[in-house]
């Protein structure tokens, strides 16, 4: 198993917001995390790199292990970990920096100093998030030149050039346009084959397009969690038929 | 395929419309209010502006003659046709200089760890309304401050030196409160874009919340800066002397700056002191007007720089 959650529990101060969930996720496969606003889902998925951790309040409870090491463990490195669990996030956040500069801080920052090294894995990332036949004549422009689709493939593929291992993705279409999502939808599909990917998503027809599992959250628990066709065809639990049919969400 | 798209011309009714739409009752007195309050801002923005360029027309006028190289370069001197501001404008400079190279980097820091690294708490608002505070404290008690400290405590003197940390600590909170402001427009999603990819705190805040912060830090810098070179009663209070032989050439040395020689000329009762005055206005005006053009400047060239 790439992933093993055991019974994590998140609180923001008083509130909790997850009340202990059990996963496990198998290497190089897509899984959907579905449920209705406030359910958890992100908070979940922001586990597994550790970003609740930035907002102050935030306490995850439990064990998250990912290729068998416990990444809450007090001797991990942060920014090791967030090295090989890439995120993207729900709206394009690129940086106020050129096309290429935006891929290239992840090298950068990492005290990657060979500008021949560096002109490569960037090259290498934009292809891995085909978006280099749309910027290869312009990747001194600014970030912000792009269409909205165009800077969500340059997130995506900013964060595969620190050659991450899991790919996280907070809803990544929901601020695009319908030909750019199928676009994005088209790149998690071929990036499976070398990544472990999670996505959030609001749209369940997102969720039975792209991924291999679905998990569906309500109110903080993990309700099922099951092969994507089985849990849309055929759910096991009353609140997941609810969801997936539109009867609440 | 464009000929299909054509639509046959319409006949065009000369007929005056029927009125539904014109304004009656209170819309009318909406517009009404509507431009009695555009009139009301243009006066008063009319006001500032006319009041600054009789200010300037009547410092032009009484001071454009007297100002020549010798008048820039000479030392001061009893006789007013004689006396130069070359100590006064070289003392503004240094104490410019100084007194940046002091308040910038300290103040800057303290911006990012209040906005950056301190967590909310009891503490950090206390200081947080302190410093708010302390923008508004008349100048002459941090000249107070300067003169029991800086002069007397660390055996300073009157020199540039005391006269520069004196005036960095009256802009140290312009500076914190504008370095703050300008790292608070930074949005979230971008430190988090940066953390996301494994970047240590300090990577972040230097390689993104500061290259996109600049800008609003810079003009902050400057228009504190600009205030200093306009305080007078601090460095009066702290020994600054209305006459001094020499350019400093040292921290150490004593100085005076040209708001004192300006104070000081206006204050006699000969009118040739009063042409001295003006003239000298003029230069320190300028200096003001250079410095906010270097403001422009940078500011430009930073926010080429960040290609939002």
């Amino acid at each position: 198993m790439k992933i093993e959650a055991n019974n994590v529990r998140v609180s923001y101060g008083s509130e909790q917001v997850l009340k202990g969930i059990t996963m496990s996720i198998k290497k190089n496969t897509v899984t959907a995390f579905i449920g209705p606003s406030g359910c958890g889902k992100s908070t979940f998925l922001r586990c597994f790199n550790r970003m609740n951790d930035l907002i102050e309040t935030c306490k995850v409870e439990g064990q998250i292990m990912i290729d068998e090491s416990d990444i809450y463990h007090p001797k991990v490195n942060i920014n090791e970990l967030r090295k090989s669990v890439g995120m993207v996030f729900q709206k394009p956040n690129p940086f106020p920096k050129s096309i290429f500069e935006n891929v290239a801080y992840g090298l950068r920052i990492n005290g990657v100093t060979n500008k021949k090294y560096i002109e490569e894995k960037v090259e290498w990332a934009i292809k891995q998030a085909a978006l280099w036949e749309e910027v290869k004549d312009k990747l001194k422009k600014s970030a912000f030149a792009l269409s909205g689709g165009q800077q969500q493939r340059l997130c995506i593929a900013r964060a595969l050039a620190v050659e991450p291992s899991i790919l996280l993705m907070d809803e990544p279409a929901s601020a695009l346009d319908p030909i750019s999502t199928t676009k994005i939808e088209e790149l998690i599909y071929n990036l499976k084959a070398s990544y472990t990917i999670i996505i959030v998503t609001h749209n369940m027809q997102q969720a039975t397009r792209t991924s291999d599992k679905t998990a569906f959250f309500y109110m903080g628990d993990l309700i099922e969690y099951d092969d994507t066709r089985t849990l849309f065809t055929n759910p096991k639990k009353q609140k997941t038929q609810n969801y997936i049919t539109g009867r609440f969400g | 395929m464009e000929e299909t798209l054509e639509k046959p011309e319409k006949p065009v009714s000369r007929k005056k419309p029927k009125m539904t739409f014109e304004s009656k009752g209170r819309t009318v007195y909406y517009q009404l209010q509507d431009k009695i309050f555009k009139y009301f801002a243009l006066a008063a923005t009319s006001l500032g502006l006319i009041v600054l360029v009789l200010l300037l027309y009547s410092v032009f006028s009484s001071g454009f003659d007297r100002l020549d190289w010798d008048f820039i370069t000479s030392l001061p001197s009893k006789r007013a046709a004689k006396a130069g501001i070359y100590t006064a404008w070289t003392g503004t400079l240094w104490i410019m200089f100084l007194t940046t190279i002091i308040a910038f980097p300290i103040g800057v820091s303290a911006g990012i760890y209040l906005e950056e690294y301190s967590s909310r708490s009891r503490m950090s608002n206390l200081i947080e309304i302190n410093i708010a505070n302390l923008a508004g404290v008349p100048s002459i008690i941090y000249g107070l401050l300067g003169l029991e400290v800086f002069a007397r405590f660390l055996n300073l003197g009157a020199s540039v030196l005391t006269g520069s940390l004196t005036l960095a600590l009256l802009i140290l909170p312009i500076i914190i409160v504008s370095t703050r402001e300008a790292i608070k427009t930074v949005p979230y999603t971008l430190r988090e874009a940066s953390f996301a990819l494994g970047a240590s705190k300090w990577q972040t805040i230097w390689n993104q919340v500061l290259p996109a912060s600049v800008p609003g830090i810079i003009t902050g810098v400057i228009l504190a800066i600009s205030r200093a070179i306009g305080e007078t009663a601090p460095l009066i209070v702290i020994g600054a002397l209305t006459y001094v032989p020499f350019a400093p050439t040292s921290p150490m040395d004593e100085f005076t700056v040209m708001p004192i020689q300006i104070f000081n000329w206006v204050s006699r009762p000969q009118k040739a002191f009063a042409e001295n005055a003006a003239a000298a206005i003029i230069v320190l005006l300028s200096i003001t007007f250079v410095m906010n053009a270097i403001a422009v400047y940078l500011r430009h060239r930073s926010q080429k720089k960040v290609k939002w």
